[in-house]
């Protein structure tokens, strides 16, 4: 693989083909590791990939080069939403390229970017009002209740649902529905009504966790209590100590058991 | 006993006098309302094109929740709710195809063919609890207080989904009679105030509002008592235009029934939010000595 990434060069388009005829690899590369290769349809063109890989490292395969609808890899940053239909089903499905794997005859066209509206607002000057939210996404009224958005979310949240709870004022339970967002756009690309459900998501959590959640007071203690330099000497103590003397330390800390309880504390106190 | 309980949208931000007061009263006259899980809004208003099914998914959606919830009655309090939710119950009853159509689009795992009934709080007040008990039930009677009671046209429009007589509703008047107030018959009782006219036509608001209010107040009274939000803002908007137009119109008070319930079953009146109501209703109260 390393090889053929270095003939390759990148381009301003998002996603390249490179014109190399696909089987040819996929032939060499059948040799190379013996996996079994199964068919797959990226945006209606046939590639034949080995079995066990997710979407994106199939389409990577098959001679992609991404530069966008890929992030961290990981199923948290939402940049690889993807539709994917299997034959003898008229049913859409939806998948994270990097975490979904291929499966045979696939049909893959993966939705790296949804022009979607995204409303610009003062965030200080916002209150926890509900109306605050119907200004600035007054098309939210547009939901005719079809849930196309709730059957495209690759993370299961209860789409639909998360904006009743907005239509009816209640913001805390958007937020805490919606949580697991990732920001991928595929409802709103399913949308009836056009709404841009995940732009809405993330400003109930803005308001939810700036304005309505209670504040931790012991945590606003604590950041003073550090910047006031309190556990200062605690860390030059660490910083002179000898290579030994450490490993001791570390060795013979006092771990929290994972039962402890919220009252909890060390037998040594110094610290605290 | 409990019954299935559909709020609507308006009803948890700016209605939420409709609201409160209503959950509060049923409970002191032993009906718990049992909010239905998950629902959504109710659509807003029924579309009446014949082929515009998508727009019919909303009300019916919630109707599937209320029979997965095990229940057969829906209570709603906002008369717009009432009527959509109502006339798509029909529409899944009465039309086997457009049914079919519905229930294999919405994907619910549970068909529907209308087994729910659609009510309205002041049926269940007559039909469940009855006027004498509620009339019993009350701690302190309305006297004195004249109200126009002010149907719209949701609550009786069409025929198939009226609450009551289309031509000569006393449903309203019954209840106030129970609650010891005094109702006020008016010509105008079930004319239309404007409903969503106004938000493409938002300057004829006062031109809407003004022969209901005029054939209330001729008729004697000091106040409009209603069921439906969008009814409460459309008048209440147009008062304050007329007034504006107009320095010797007098403000008209408009109470939600609900309002009026709590306050006669002796609750604590924090629970009316009259804070929320057009035309200063706590200082007519105050002078009828039902407020301290």
């Amino acid at each position: 693989m390393s090889a053929k990434q270095t003939k390759r060069k990148s381009t301003a388009t998002a996603v390249k083909h490179r014109a190399k005829k696909p089987a040819a690899t996929a032939v060499k590369k059948e040799k190379k590791t013996a996996a079994k290769l199964i068919p797959i349809y990226i945006m209606g063109k046939r590639y034949e990939v080995p079995e066990g890989l997710t979407i994106m490292k199939a389409m990577e395969y098959a001679g992609y080069i991404l530069i966008r609808g890929c992030g961290c890899r990981g199923g948290t940053c939402g940049a690889c939403g993807t539709f994917y239909r299997k034959p003898g089903d008229y049913k859409l499905q939806v998948a994270l390229a990097c975490q979904k794997t291929v499966e045979p005859d696939m049909y893959i066209a993966q939705l790296p970017f949804f022009p979607a509206n995204r409303a610009t607002y003062d965030f200080a000057g916002l209150t926890a009002a509900p109306e605050e939210v119907f200004k600035l996404y007054p098309e939210m009224f547009r939901c005719v209740a079809c849930n196309s958005c709730t059957k495209a979310c690759p993370q299961g949240i209860e789409v639909m649902d998360a904006i009743s709870a907005l239509k009816q004022g209640n913001i805390t339970e958007a937020a805490q529905l919606s949580f697991d967002c990732i920001q991928c756009g595929l409802c709103t690309s399913r949308c009836f009504g056009e709404l841009a459900q995940y732009h809405m998501f993330q400003l109930a959590r803005r308001i939810y966790g700036a304005k309505i959640v209670s504040r931790a007071e012991h945590l606003a203690e604590m950041v003073k209590a550090v910047d006031e330099g309190r556990y200062d000497r605690f860390l030059d103590e660490l910083k002179e100590a000898k290579e030994d003397e450490l490993k001791k330390l570390y060795q013979e800390r006092e771990v929290e058991p994972l039962t402890a309880g919220e009252d909890w504390k060390p037998k040594d106190t110094t610290y605290l | 006993m409990s019954l299935a309980y559909y709020p609507g949208c308006t009803l948890k931000t700016r209605a939420r006098n409709l609201e409160e007061p209503a959950v509060a009263s049923m409970k002191v006259l032993g009906l718990q309302l049992d909010e239905v899980p998950r629902w959504n809004c109710c659509g807003g208003v029924y579309s009446l094109a014949e082929d515009d099914l998508i727009h019919q998914v909303a009300p019916i959606r919630n109707l599937i929740r209320v029979k997965k919830q095990g229940k057969t009655e829906l209570v709603t309090l906002c008369a717009f709710c009432l009527n959509t939710l109502k006339r798509a119950n029909l529409l899944m009853k009465e039309d086997v195809e457009k049914r079919n159509t519905i229930n294999s689009f919405i994907d619910e795992g549970l068909d529907y063919s209308g087994e729910v009934e659609v009510v309205h709080l002041l049926e269940v007040l007559r039909d469940y609890v009855g006027w004498d008990v509620v009339s019993q039930m009350v701690k302190l009677p309305l006297l004195g207080l004249k109200v126009a009671p002010y149907y719209g046209c949701t609550l009786l429009r069409p025929r198939e989904v009226a609450i009551d007589n289309v031509e000569s509703p006393v449903i309203f008047r019954d209840f106030l009679k129970a609650l010891g107030a005094r109702p006020v018959d008016f010509p105008e009782s079930t004319r239309c105030c404007g409903s969503y006219q106004i938000v493409s036509s938002p300057d004829d608001i006062a031109e809407y509002a003004r022969p209901i209010l005029n054939s209330a107040l001729s008729q004697g009274a000091e106040a409009l008592v209603l069921t439906c939000p969008l009814c409460d803002y459309n008048l209440g908007e147009g008062q304050q235009e007329l007034m504006k137009k107009n320095s010797g119109f007098r403000r008209m008070p408009q109470f939600y029934f609900t309002q009026l319930l709590a306050l006669a079953l002796g609750l604590d009146p924090k629970i009316c939010h009259f804070e929320l109501n057009y035309g200063k209703p706590e200082s007519l109260l105050r002078i009828k000595n039902l407020l301290a």
